[in-house]
This record gives C-alpha cells, structure tokens and sequence, in this order.
C-alpha cells in the first residue's frame, strides 16, 4: 500500500457554460501526475472561517497535462457544485487530489469496439475517452449514445460534433423535446434505442455506461437483455446528492 | 494550511457528529456499482463459507432465515461522501456463520454473484459487527441495493458491504478485491478516512 498523495493547489483558468445548468471549468494544477481517461478527483473547498467540503468529480481530460477539466452540473440543493457553476472565476483557488479509479477507464492500448453511453452531464468521463481516443488516432471503433433533455441540455456539444467522423459515431437521444427534423420522437433510451443505435453484442464491445442512476439502471438491464454479457459493461453513477 | 476559496461556504449543510471527517448527508440512497446489477433468484441463491481445508459450508435461504434473525440500526458511509443516519435493516450475524464453520483463517475474500470481491478480516466480521442482511427499512433488499442479500459491515465504508453477497472464501493472508484492486483502501474505516490507496 503507498501513501495518499497529497492535495494540491488548483487554480481556475477559465469557466464556461454548459448544457442548461452547467459548467465546464478548467484548473491549472501545478505538479499534476497525468490521469487516464475516465478517473475522478476530489475537489475541496475551504471556506473563510476554515469550513472545508470535498466531493468526487470525473475529469473530461486526461493525459501528461497539468491543466484539468471539470464539467459540473448544478444539484438543486447542492453544497459545492452551486459554487462552482455559479460563483467560481478565473484565478480562483482550490485543491484537488488524485487521480481516483483504475476500473471506469480507457486506454489507447484497447482495439476492441467500444460503445459510450451517457446520460446528461455522464458524458464528463466518456467524452475524455473520445478525446484521447482521437488525439491518438486510434483505430478502435467507438460509437456514443448520448440521451439529454433536449438539445441545449448536452454538455460539449460543439466538441462532439468535431470528434465525429469515420472512427466515432455519435446517435442521439433527446426525453424531452428533439431538434426540427429529428427522427426519433422524444423519449427515454429504450430496448429499441439499445438495439439500433448501439454496438451489437456479436462485435464484443467493451461499454461504458455514465449518468444517474435511474439512467444506468435502466440502461445495463437493456444491456443484459440485449445480449451483452455483464462483465464487459462498466457502469458509473451519480446519487442523488 | 489549505487555501480558501474564494466566497465559498455560503450553501454549508449543518455539521452532525455522527458524520466522519468528509462525509455528507444524503436523503435518499445513491447507488455504487460498477456493472450491471444480477437478478439473484432466492429459490437457487445460496450462502457458501469455504474454509482453509477447501470444504464447502452453505447455507439455503431458507436455512438462513431459519437462524436467528437481528434487527440492525446503524449509520452507514459510502466513500464516495454521503453517509446515511439511522438505517434500519434485518440480517443473520456473521459471525454466527463463522462460528459453525471454525477459527482457521485470519481474513475473507467476499465474492458475490455477478463477479465483484472484496477483501475483510476476520475480526471485523466478529463481534457483532457484520451481518447478511436481507431487508432494508423494512422491505425486502432492493437489487439496486444488493438483493436478494448483501454483507452489512457498517462501520467500515460501505464498498465492504458487498451487494448480492455468494459467501467467504477463508484465508490465511489479506489479498485485494475488486476496488481494493482499482484505488481503494484495504481496511476502509470512515473515522480514519481510509478511503483510497
């Protein structure tokens, strides 16, 4: 067992809109190891009067870098992600410890198919998969479903419409309203949505699953039922707080 | 010294000391799994203890209802920071289990249907500390939350609380389980933020 690495000072270096009710905010972490694509870190904040929060969030970077990037969404009710999608700033500080998770990643080392579904801000760990899964110029076939609200709810929306071409098809499911001239109507991932717009089983794909739990829940079981076998679907999901 | 941040606290939650060092209240009860969840059919589930000579002790549901059956109130803490206060569960005492099989085997791999492990010692499995629980605020255990029956070891987080629990694979050494295998603490005690590495 090795020691716990130490926090380490973050600095903001930019913070933008994403989806309806979240940011996207990139932080300057002097002396950073390098991460994977899909670990998390623990982010603590530090009040004036020495009040301190830590929680978990997922990365939508990764590599040798020592600029990282969050992407939050705002919990109605929340502590922390209220502050970091509403009052953080440039220069702001805080620290950060990790990176945490060696299961919920991928590596440019895999060539078998891989399939990504997120739901809403689930796409933090998957779309830094699809990045480095282009910056390498992998060979992997990858496919992502994305189900969001409606069109303005999807985080990196402009990015995954670059990230698009020959080796990353992205099929899109939106609950609530589609964009004019959409095909399919507006509704949960189903069976269906799983069976036409997903790796078929018969290629083996390695799946990741990212986005609440209700989400991941209903999803895996469509999985299963699908024909996937279990042990080749990861799944991460976020609580209700 | 850490640094503050800058106009942070004003959302603060209120502190309780039943909460270890990082922890947060949750309201509901979030989910940590890392695949998709089995369907355990009580009708074929068993509960198996293979000791250090290899011989195979098991444990029908029926024949684990058949023990004697506790009524658990604890707090629970998952190490991904909520902690729940107060949960009401119903289970059979491991150590109960143990008991019939024999002293030999200072520590545990925990496997569980679908595939996931974990690695506990023998004494947090004593002592009336760690149960196979199969009701949860008075319902039967949800699959989501580990049923038919999951491990309750509450006071350590709540990843050694293995969900849709097979049964002990005794041991004489400690070896990792599955998140202990991907960043997690061997031990894992909440008062000593035993969380990752």
């Amino acid at each position: 067992m090795t020691t716990a690495p130490l926090w380490r000072v973050a600095s903001v270096v930019s913070a933008r809109a994403a989806g309806s009710h979240g940011r996207v905010i990139e932080l300057q972490v002097d002396g950073w190891p390098g991460n994977l694509a899909g670990q998390h870190v623990d982010v603590r904040l530090t009040a004036e009067d020495g009040y301190q929060a830590v929680r978990s969030y997922s990365l939508a970077s990764s590599g040798p870098g020592e600029v990282l990037e969050l992407g939050v969404d705002e919990v109605d009710d929340g502590e922390v992600s209220p502050y970091l999608v509403e009052d953080v700033r440039p220069g702001d500080q805080m620290e950060i410890r990790g990176p945490i998770g060696g299961y919920f990643v991928w590596t440019p080392e895999q060539t078998e198919p891989v399939q990504l579904i997120a739901g809403g801000s689930g796409i933090v760990p998957l779309i830094a998969m699809a990045k480095v899964h282009a910056a390498t110029g992998s060979a992997a076939p990858m496919r992502m479903l994305y189900s969001v609200r409606s069109a303005a709810d999807a985080f990196y929306a402009d990015e995954l419409v670059r990230l698009s071409g020959p080796h990353l098809t992205i099929d899109w499911a939106y609950t609530r309203s589609i964009p004019v001239g959409f095909a399919r109507p507006a509704g949960r991932v189903d069976a269906a949505t799983i069976a036409s717009a997903t790796v078929p089983p018969a290629r083996d794909p390695s799946v990741y699953v990212c986005g609440p739990t209700g989400f991941v829940e209903a999803v895996a079981d469509f999985l299963v039922a699908e024909g996937h076998s279990p042990d080749r679907i990861r799944t991460e999901r976020f609580g209700g707080t | 010294m850490s640094v503050v941040s800058r106009g942070f606290g004003a959302r603060r939650r209120d502190s309780d000391e039943r909460l270890p060092p990082g922890q947060y209240l949750a309201d509901d009860f979030p989910v940590l799994s890392a695949g998709p969840t089995p369907r355990v059919d009580t009708d074929t589930w068993e509960f198996v203890i293979v000791g250090l000579d290899g011989i195979r002790h098991t444990w029908s549901w029926e024949q684990l209802h058949a023990l004697p059956v506790e009524t658990i109130t604890t707090d629970i803490h998952c190490v991904t920071r909520w902690s729940k206060l107060g949960t009401h569960w119903r289970g059979v005492s491991v150590e109960n289990l143990l008991e019939q099989v024999g002293q030999e085997g200072a520590f545990a791999e925990v496997f569980s249907y679908g595939g996931y492990t974990t690695n506990v010692s023998r004494a947090d499995l004593m002592r009336g500390k760690a149960w196979v629980a199969f009701e949860f605020g008075g319902e039967p255990l949800a699959p989501e939350h580990g049923g038919p029956a999951r491990l309750l070891i509450p006071h350590l987080y709540f990843w050694k609380s293995a969900k849709w629990v097979h049964g002990l694979n005794l041991r004489e050494h400690d070896a990792p389980g599955f998140w202990e295998q991907n960043g997690y603490n061997m031990h894992g005690d909440p008062w000593k933020e035993e969380r990752y590495w």
